[in-house]
């Protein structure tokens, strides 16, 4: 990571989602900035939500469709006012469409300061396998 | 242009363009809705993390979004009239054969500096990283701190 030691982080502002699937609260909806990337064994996907614990998240695999949705908890309190907002505060949402075959009863979840890390690993007929050519 | 738009495409119907328009409206009352709040445009200083200040009578109140950043890797720093926060955010490197789809959360370093109105009672900071939502209490000195006079 020695690129990172000179490169300072730019503001990205939490981006809204345009048309969310279902709305049914009313609300803010974000999108959460995520990572995703696979190896031989297995998909990877980390996200960014701030805010959200444990209970608040829900993480629904149907068919080929992964559906993240983290509720944040309003963090003011009612005698507060406000003197500079730079960000709001809303739900989390994202779905992706995951083409490899995933192994869903192994999947692995796990959300430390506010950043997801999910583990799909695929079945075994999704592993590459080598392929030798006989001479 | 916009009769062909409209007739030659099936899908795109007039009943579509009704339901663009009654999302248009939804936005524009949502977008109000910000406006009465004061929240939109949002003021921003450019500067990560996105920081959120609010007080009331005996406190500052300042909260930022820092996913991911282990609380020994944040560095605060109290003045009387302000705060600097800094600190690097940092994304481990996955393996050597991993191939990436998505990459988009960012690491670096960075920096930020909030002044806050009135000076502030320095020894009674309290920072508390949860969830990775950053919430810093800052008592107001006592001379700022507004008093009730009793009327007699």
């Amino acid at each position: 990571m020695t690129d990172s030691k000179a490169k300072e982080i730019q503001v990205k502002p939490k981006q809204e989602v345009t048309s969310p699937a279902e709305q049914t609260k009313p609300g803010v909806v974000f999108t959460p900035s995520v990572d995703i990337f696979e190896n031989d064994r297995e998909l990877t996907l980390l996200a960014d939500l701030p805010g959200v614990t444990a209970e608040n998240l829900t993480i629904d695999l149907r068919e080929n469709t992964l559906t993240l949705t983290g509720e944040v908890e309003p963090f003011e309190r009612a005698n507060e006012e406000d003197i500079l907002i730079e960000y709001e505060i809303g739900k989390f949402y994202r779905q992706f469409s995951l083409s490899n075959v995933i192994d869903q009863s192994k999947i692995n979840a796990n959300l430390t300061d506010g950043v997801l890390r999910l583990t799909l690993p695929k079945v075994e007929e999704a592993k590459p396998r080598k392929i030798e050519v006989r001479t | 242009m916009f009769y062909r738009r409209l007739f030659d495409f099936p899908t795109r119907g007039l009943g579509s363009s009704f339901r663009e328009l009654d999302r248009l409206q939804r936005q524009m009352e949502q977008w109000q809705g910000a406006l009465s709040r004061g929240a939109f445009p949002m003021p921003s200083a450019g500067v990560f993390p996105l920081t959120n200040v609010t007080e009331n009578n005996d406190s500052y109140y300042v909260r930022a979004e820092l996913p991911g950043i282990k609380s020994d890797e944040l560095d605060i720093q109290v003045t009387a009239k302000g705060i600097s926060i800094s600190g690097e955010r940092k994304i481990p490197v996955e393996g050597n054969n991993v191939k990436y789809h998505r990459r988009e959360r960012e690491a670096g370093k960075f920096s930020r500096l909030i002044n806050l109105p009135d000076d502030i009672d320095v020894n009674k900071v309290d920072a508390k990283l949860e969830n990775g939502v950053l919430t810093m209490t800052i008592p107001k000195a006592e001379k700022t701190k507004p008093r009730q006079i009793a009327v007699k």
